[in-house]
């Protein structure tokens, strides 16, 4: 074989203006962290089309329920967050990693950092992760998370919202999320989430409720389903 | 076709998640190659440290293979080398990746010189940022067939130094004269 040519299947580019712009100048902490060059253009090399297969680690029997961490019970309002990972062209993806964070039900994070006066919960600390399986199927046991004010402006406050972290096949298909809950009245004032652009991006983000997710006498259901970018249809040698 | 999902930052509070601060270690001792250490910090437009950035790094072996199925030459399942690390910034903004020095892959019409791939998250960057680390001490970065995409005058910030003793260093500016280059891929 040509050591200098492989032939690759490359990842297509996201539409233009679908994911947030870095300089968002709503949200604060864009303004010293953003480039100010413009992105440079690059091709697609095996470099980029290969990635981390399964992600980092392997999950634990338990690490997908958070409510199950600690010797007691989180309080907060039991959720189960199921859904699928998917390519654009509807294919799941298998065996890939997804990681969740969040904070309690009182809007606090089980970090140092976190400065927000509400009670941490000692039973909570609110990590899970998992992988999917063959049809790209994942399901989490949490809590609901609370909203909390933070700095970004007067009176501001983040909805409610799980953070994800999902691998896929390639280092082009890496994904940071946040997951957010339907009717959320707070979602119109946020500026992480309105940093998207487009109003049916936006709607990507917003859980739904499922009946068929919910389980009785037990934990209300959320579907959340992620696309990761999908693949050229023809290879080009590289 | 169903829509992407859309990007969102990390936010401040991921270390719930991945508590490593400060450093990554990729190979284990009977890792093939060049151990090596790359070493450096995240700073924004301020000069300030950017102690809350995730740094996630990916690489070939040393024989400039990857492992993943889509790389035709990997090596059959052996010796653990993954190529993919993670590591949360400390207090100052640094972060080191303990790893081998890479080989040369594949690229478009030649050899590419060797490299991480670098994905930055951090509270304030709302979709990651992508570069590549490079090292100065390799001529084959002349034929680069990336780094030819890149402006002369800014290749410098993709090119790490040797400090000696298997220590590279490679700083990370978000913004500022030096600003790093940044891919769209």
């Amino acid at each position: 074989m040509d050591p200098t040519s492989v032939p690759i299947r490359g990842y297509r580019r996201p539409p233009a203006d679908w994911h947030p712009s870095n300089d968002s100048p709503d949200y604060r902490s864009t303004a010293a962290r953003h480039p100010t060059r413009p992105l440079v253009v690059v091709p697609q090399t095996l470099s980029e089309i290969t990635g981390p297969v399964h992600g980092h680690g392997r999950p634990r029997a338990l690490d997908h329920d958070l409510t199950r961490q600690h010797d007691g019970e989180p309080l907060g309002e039991r959720i189960v967050v199921a859904g699928r990972v998917l390519d654009e062209d509807d294919r799941p993806v298998p065996e890939t990693l997804v990681e969740i964070w969040q904070a309690n039900a009182a809007g606090r994070y089980a970090h140092a950092e976190d400065r927000h006066a509400a009670p941490l919960d000692p039973n909570f600390s609110g990590a899970g992760r998992v992988l999917t399986n063959a049809d790209g199927e994942f399901r989490f046991v949490t809590i609901k998370p609370g909203a909390y004010p933070w700095q970004n402006h007067d009176n501001a406050w983040r909805p409610a919202h799980v953070h994800f972290s999902v691998f896929g096949p390639s280092f082009l298909t890496r994904l940071m999320t946040q997951m957010y809950f339907p009717g959320d009245p707070l979602l119109a004032f946020d500026p992480v989430f309105n940093a998207i652009p487009g109003e049916s991006a936006r709607r990507r983000l917003i859980a739904s409720f499922a009946l068929d997710t919910t389980e009785a006498g037990w934990a209300l259901g959320y579907r959340f389903d992620i696309v990761l970018r999908g693949r050229d249809a023809t290879p080009m040698e590289t | 076709m169903p829509p992407l999902t859309p990007s969102q930052t990390v936010g401040p509070f991921f270390a719930i998640l991945v508590p490593e601060r400060g450093r990554a270690r990729l190979r284990a001792d009977g890792t093939p190659g060049v151990p090596i250490r790359v070493e450096g910090s995240v700073r924004d437009g301020t000069g300030q440290a950017v102690s809350d950035a995730l740094v996630e790094t990916w690489q070939a072996d040393e024989a400039g293979r990857y492992a993943h199925p889509d790389d035709p030459r990997r090596r059959e399942p052996g010796p653990a080398f993954s190529g993919f690390g993670r590591v949360h910034t400390d207090a100052a903004g640094g972060f080191g990746i303990e790893t081998v020095k890479p080989g040369r892959a594949p690229g478009p019409g030649r050899l590419q010189a060797p490299h991480l791939l670098v994905g930055l998250f951090a509270r304030g960057v709302l979709a990651r940022l992508v570069t590549r680390i490079y090292f100065d001490d390799e001529p084959s970065n002349a034929g680069d067939p990336i780094l030819a995409r890149v402006p002369a005058d800014r290749r410098s910030t993709l090119i790490a130094t040797f400090r000696g003793g298997g220590l590279y260093h490679f700083d990370i500016a978000l913004q500022g004269p030096d600003e790093t280059v940044f891919f769209d891929v």
